[in-house]
């Protein structure tokens, strides 16, 4: 169920340059139930900014009613959230949207988990589900530069994990398909999140007969009302068909939204 | 009788609090978060006669205090709005305004006959003001006589009261709410948004896909109660208030100004919540200023001697 609750910050860590890594507690962190789901949090009890910032989450932990969300600040908003220290409370309304299916994946296989810059922190969570169930993951994480890099630790803890920096700083020189190729990797199941040119790059390539992919897009609401996130289906002959990005997606299997 | 309970051309309000069209959608997303029998009544997303996607995205942007919009009045069409929406909508004890749209006179007046014959629809909100469409939309609501024109034709074929929503990108509202009530219209929903731009200053160019937007939320405030005052004195028309309401202080200004019942629009997208929020903190204020009818307010910054206070032409 979608609530709304002011949550407390238990603690705020700068993990890369301009990359926060965010822990809050309370109770909805109960409703939450599958990885890739998003939060929509405001930031500031002004009009300025006055609209809610869409997080996905990275990790939930219900034993302690914490999840930890990773986010750039870039804009005034997360600039200001960024700000944030413990103990202080930000109000957050969710969990929005549909995530990963963890169960499109089967016990014994292997997924290949591929995210893209900010598009990295939900497929922790959806890696640490996987590999409850038995399934084997491996990780591409693609970023600008060393300096913007996160968590290849936390998920080489999980499975084997590449990265590829597009100035070669870290791993392989180039984007997340060129390691996927330098390696010769391999799967059954594709988990996919980043930049839309790296989602049609993957989808492309069909790695993978299966495949989910997370999409980004600017919001209103979150909740499927406003009609700003919307996105053509593939090979739609009316032209009218379509999908809201908060509330179907933010997770779609691959090959249903024109990319 | 309660403090909140409103009759209007068309419609009993168990209180004047609503959410504007568009903000809102069928009502189906937020039916997940709370009861809408709640609400005093709800405006239902723009019909068009044929299905719409709308304009490219990004198709929003943040702006102080407020936001732009280029949605481009995407709506599944007359047909499933029939048969969909509106029979979903009506399970909730909440009166219906629809809103209305199109391209030329035509397609209102056919979207109008066909919508205003549903047994669930109370009035009619003749859309003459949407900015993000490249024909129809504030074509109608930027001209007097065209505007007059298509309310008559409306009016002629509706079964309902119908209300007209101002555009405020107009040198003159008074006169364009002077001539739709020459045409015909039981009230005025008023404003719609402000057309707006923003550029991203990394690559130059405009933020929205359709370079220009609707703007909204709190920043546009004192616009509408400036035109709200100036209209509610010149017209006869009771007038549905809204322009970046998210407080009960703001519905008090409206009122003052020379609404009659207000509508929530922006404020619906930072707090989902906010409509029974604001129903149940707007009783609480009444009670505490000894004001036993939120009609009492309706007007109260007019002049002593009321209509010459008006200043203007």
């Amino acid at each position: 169920m979608i609530k709304k609750e002011w949550m407390t910050v238990f603690s705020q860590k700068k993990l890369a340059k301009n990359i926060y890594e965010l822990t809050l507690q309370g109770e909805l962190v109960q409703e939450m139930n599958e990885p890739g789901r998003f939060v929509h949090l405001k930031v500031s009890g002004q009009t300025v900014p006055l609209l809610r910032r869409p997080i996905s989450i990275a990790n939930i932990d219900q034993a302690n009613s914490r999840f930890t969300m990773i986010y750039r600040a870039e804009g005034e908003g997360t600039k200001l959230l960024s700000e944030k220290k413990a103990g202080e409370t930000v109000d957050v309304l969710g969990p929005l949207g549909h995530g990963f299916p963890v169960e499109e994946a089967q016990a014994g296989e292997t997924a290949i988990l591929v995210g893209g810059g900010i598009g990295v922190p939900p497929l922790y969570e959806l890696s640490k589900r996987l590999n409850e169930k038995g399934v084997q993951t491996i990780h591409v994480l693609g970023f600008q530069s060393a300096d913007v890099a996160f968590y290849a630790e936390e998920f080489s803890q999980l499975g084997a994990t590449y990265v590829a920096t597009v100035d070669g700083s870290l791993g392989t020189k180039g984007f997340v398909t060129n390691a996927i190729d330098e390696f010769g990797l391999k799967a059954d199941i594709l988990y996919s999140c980043g930049p839309v040119s790296m989602l049609r790059a993957l989808e492309e390539r069909q790695l993978t007969k299966k495949g989910f992919i997370s999409l980004e897009e600017r919001m209103g609401c979150g909740i499927g009302a406003c009609f700003a996130c919307v996105c053509h289906i593939q090979n739609d002959q009316t032209g009218t068909e379509y999908r809201k990005v908060c509330s179907d997606g933010p997770v779609f299997p691959m090959g249903e939204v024109a990319l | 009788m309660s403090r909140l309970e409103t009759k209007l051309p068309g419609l009993t309000l168990k209180n004047p609090v609503m959410p504007a069209s568009g903000c809102f959608g069928f009502g189906r997303e937020f039916s997940q978060l709370y009861d809408l029998s709640i609400l005093g009544a709800i405006m239902i997303k723009a019909t068009t006669e044929e299905p719409r996607f709308g304009n490219p995205t990004p198709r929003v942007a943040e702006t102080p205090a407020g936001m732009l919009n280029a949605i481009g009045l995407q709506n599944p069409g007359l047909e499933k709005v029939m048969e969909q929406e509106i029979p979903w909508l009506s399970q909730y004890r909440v009166p219906i305004i629809a809103n209305v749209a199109g391209s030329q006179v035509e397609d209102y007046v056919e979207v109008a006959k066909t919508i205003s014959g549903s047994p669930h629809v109370q009035a009619l909100e003749l859309n003459i003001s949407c900015p993000n469409v490249k024909t129809g939309g504030i074509a109608f609501g930027t001209v007097p006589e065209t505007a007059k024109h298509l309310t008559k034709k409306v009016k002629e074929v509706s079964e309902v009261p119908v209300y007209v929503k101002l555009s405020p990108n107009v040198s003159n509202i008074v006169e364009m709410a002077k001539a739709v009530e020459d045409g015909g219209a039981d009230g005025l929903t008023m404003i719609n948004t402000l057309l707006g731009m923003r550029i991203d200053l990394n690559t130059g160019k405009p933020i929205l896909a359709n370079r220009t937007g609707g703007l909204s939320g709190p920043a546009i405030k004192p616009v509408a109660i400036r035109m709200i005052y100036e209209v509610s004195q010149q017209t006869d028309l009771p007038i549905i208030g809204m322009g970046g309401i998210s407080t009960v202080e703001d519905i008090i200004e409206f009122y003052m100004a020379g609404a009659s019942a207000v509508a929530v629009g922006t404020a619906n997208f930072s707090n989902p919540f906010i409509c029974p929020e604001l129903i149940e903190e707007l009783d609480h204020y009444l009670e505490a200023n000894h004001i036993d009818h939120i009609s009492e307010l309706t007007g109260r910054s007019w002049g002593a001697d009321g209509k010459r206070a008006y200043h203007c032409s």
